[in-house]
């Protein structure tokens, strides 16, 4: 800076009007990169806190966990938006740092798993590892998400100024929520209500066999109070998907939070089940619910995510073993 | 909770001793009535559930 109080003041004397830094209309006021910094690192942690807002549907999140989460955000769009002044000054080493930012996320990650892997144990329905799993790598998704978002918006505050900055954040935010949304099961499955029997000890739901009961006043209980869906695979692929065990643990955990469980640690007849009959692929879910709302428990089921360790795409694969059969068939 | 490892039979409630035997506890109940409350109290003090194999027995499973 030398002798000149003002970046801009020096700027305005000795530098060609294309080489100025900062954004366009608003140099005269912040020093250096501070404003392109500034409007992606704010434009990064709307995204995080906007994200966090679909996340509490799958992970109840406290006041802790909210403020971590913002301030990794934070982090993270700073790491974002501090790129793109780097990389003009020109200093491309300094953009090494975003492999720190890397490490930085995947610790997210880590913690996420264990947080919730420790909530596992007193669980009375159990979330699953592969939910967790999920869960957890959502999580570190969403950071890079809100580095993209920062990168982006502070590249068109720096190139645009500042209108060009707002569109350009708005666009990456919706982006963010649309793409990273993700399957529920009732994009791919249908749920109907289905009938609770007992063929002698075997509680069933519609034919499906679920589990043996051995009391009586249990069973006449479960006729009376439980509820039960079959949930319906469109496609070869949804059969796969929830042909998944871990994907089966998180829809009856869904269902539980949602309807609620009349489940207690003496009482593990009423554990939810989700069972798979092996000649449809369809699979009944059974629970015996606090409320008894055959239609939020339907909305529930649905509203599953498609955990990603269990979406599987075996048409996909129609092709390819078309073509190696019919290479077969010329030999 | 106890942490008896998953599906162990932790006990035998039967009308029948001829049907059982074996490391697992086994009550003798003398009727259907007899049977089904000594199940009802033995899933509540281990927290198990209680299933029924048709054949006049009982096994409390922990799961």
């Amino acid at each position: 800076m030398g002798i000149y109080k003002h970046r801009a003041e020096h700027e305005q004397r000795y530098m060609p009007k294309g080489d100025r830094q900062g954004v366009t209309g608003l140099h005269h006021y912040y020093p250096d990169y501070l404003a392109v910094i500034l409007i992606g690192v704010i434009a990064g942690t709307t995204a995080r806190i906007i994200l966090l807002r679909i996340d509490y549907r799958q992970y109840p999140g406290y006041p802790h966990g909210y403020l971590t989460h913002t301030a990794l955000g934070l982090i993270a769009s700073a790491l974002g938006a501090v790129a793109v002044p780097a990389l003009l000054k020109p200093d491309y080493v300094a953009v090494t740092f975003l492999a720190l930012a890397a490490q930085q996320f995947r610790e997210i990650r880590n913690m996420e798993r264990q947080t919730l892997e420790s909530l596992e144990k007193t669980e009375l329905v159990k979330r699953g590892l592969d939910y967790i799993e999920g869960i957890a790598r959502t999580f570190e998704a969403r950071n890079y998400l809100v580095m993209g978002t920062s990168l982006v918006t502070a590249a068109a505050a720096q190139l645009s100024g500042l209108p060009a900055a707002v569109f350009t954040a708005v666009l990456a935010i919706y982006a963010s929520c649309y793409f990273m949304s993700g399957e529920v099961i009732g994009d791919i499955c249908d749920v109907v209500p289905a009938k609770i029997s007992f063929e002698q000890g075997i509680l069933k739901v519609d034919e499906i066999g679920m589990v043996n009961i051995g009391l009586k006043p249990m069973r006449d209980k479960i006729l009376q109070d439980g509820l039960a869906v079959v949930i319906k695979p469109r496609n070869g692929n949804a059969r796969a998907t929830i042909h998944d065990i871990g994907q089966r643990t998180a829809i009856a955990f869904t269902a539980a939070v949602i309807v609620g469980t009349k489940k207690d640690v003496d009482l593990p007849e009423f554990t939810p089940l989700a069972r798979k009959n092996p000649d449809t692929g369809e699979v009944g879910l059974y629970i015996v619910p606090v409320e008894k709302d055959i239609d939020q428990l339907i909305a529930a089921v649905k509203l599953t995510p498609v955990l990603e360790s269990a979406r599987s795409k075996p048409l996909n694969a129609r092709p390819v073993i078309k073509a190696i059969k019919e290479e077969g068939d010329i030999t | 909770m106890n942490d008896a490892p998953s599906g162990t039979i932790l006990a035998v409630i039967t009308l029948n001793m001829e049907e059982v035997s074996g490391g697992a506890p086994i009550f003798f109940a003398r009727d259907e009535e007899k049977q089904e409350k000594i199940a009802r109290y033995l899933s509540k003090i281990l927290d198990a559930t209680v299933h029924d194999l048709d054949n006049g027995t009982y096994i409390v499973v922990r799961h």
